[in-house]
């Protein structure tokens, strides 16, 4: 096989297992994030406004990992540096 | 596919090219100004108010409520106008989403770059405003002077977070909405489209809030290391 067919290989396993993978851990952050909050509000709901904002902003971190990934991925699929640089190359 | 309007093209004339990211940011800062005038023409303290001065006080009492809330008191007030402008022009950007046709600025890493600049720009302006410019500085080097790279590397750090955070959340929404449209056409992708309004709107708020913690921070840092000027 050509470099060509071998790069657009490499990018869609790649973008696949950096998808899966990114998605995992903030999913697990997130979960445990959200939990502990919930119960927080559960023992004392008159902070809940303070509780929920706080969620907010760290939900927001946590998924700004999963939208790194999730850049990455789309970045190797539809704009794929290497394989336009192995298309411009004359020959492949 | 395009995964940034950059590269649309809407407007050639030598060698200025016109691209899809701002002309609809001045499409923005247009319906803004606009409403914001439109509203404000008629304003008055006393007696009945008109519509738009009500809506309009709705807002700014509502961000104004928030900024409060996480500066911790009226010390946050002079940092309204650019958390507003922060809050409302992305809200409004990836509200209008809902329009045909619409590519929201922000799904640009241009325009999100530029309001994260914007967010790491302010920070020490802020900061040095409220205790002097030796004084802010001086949290660099605390607690010990070798801290000064890692307090950089988190200032980077959280600057193209910002940014990434934004873009990548609008970007995927609207492509989301073009890969569903090949695959499951008239229905599913109207409800993709409900969930990045919602989505959008969160991005605002938080995009605002952060830029609102990091400058609390910084105002907060004088407080402690000056507790003489915080009276």
């Amino acid at each position: 096989m050509d470099s060509t067919t071998w790069i657009g290989i490499v990018s869609i396993c790649a973008s696949a297992i950096c998808m899966a993978i990114g998605a995992i851990a903030p999913a697990l952050g997130e979960a445990k994030a959200i939990q502990q909050a919930l119960s927080s509000i559960a023992q004392q709901p008159d902070e809940a406004g303070a509780i929920s904002r706080t969620l907010f902003i760290g939900l927001a971190m946590i998924e700004s990992i999963a939208i790194y990934c999730l850049v990455i991925s789309i970045i190797l699929i539809f704009a794929n540096p290497f394989w336009s640089h192995a298309i411009a190359k004359p020959g492949g | 596919m395009e995964i940034t309007p950059d590269h649309i093209v809407l407007f050639q004339w030598n060698g200025f090219h016109l691209n899809a990211t701002i002309a609809y940011t001045w499409a923005v800062m247009a319906l803004l100004v606009a409403l914001s005038w439109l509203a404000t023409r008629g304003i008055r303290l006393e007696g009945p108010r008109s519509r738009w001065q009500n809506v309009m006080e709705a807002v700014v009492l509502a961000i104004r409520g928030q900024v409060r809330e996480v500066s911790g008191g009226a010390g946050g007030d002079g940092c309204l106008p650019f958390i507003g402008a922060l809050f409302l022009f992305i809200a409004v950007s990836n509200e209008l989403h809902a329009v045909p046709g619409w590519h929201a600025p922000t799904g640009s890493l241009s325009t999100t770059a530029a309001l994260a600049l914007c967010v790491a720009f302010s920070v020490p302006i802020y900061g040095i405003r409220k205790a002097g410019l030796k004084h802010y500085l001086s949290h660099y080097l605390s607690p010990v002077f070798f801290m000064f790279p890692i307090h950089m590397i988190s200032e980077i750090s959280r600057t193209i977070a910002l940014a990434v955070r934004l873009f990548g959340n609008i970007m995927s929404g609207s492509m989301v909405v073009a890969l569903l449209l090949v695959i499951a056409p008239l229905f599913f992708p109207v409800l993709i489209q409900a969930l990045d309004l919602i989505i959008g709107l969160i991005q605002a708020y938080i995009f605002a809030i952060l830029a609102m913690v990091y400058i609390a921070a910084a105002v907060r840092n004088e407080d402690e290391t000056q507790p003489e000027q915080s009276s």
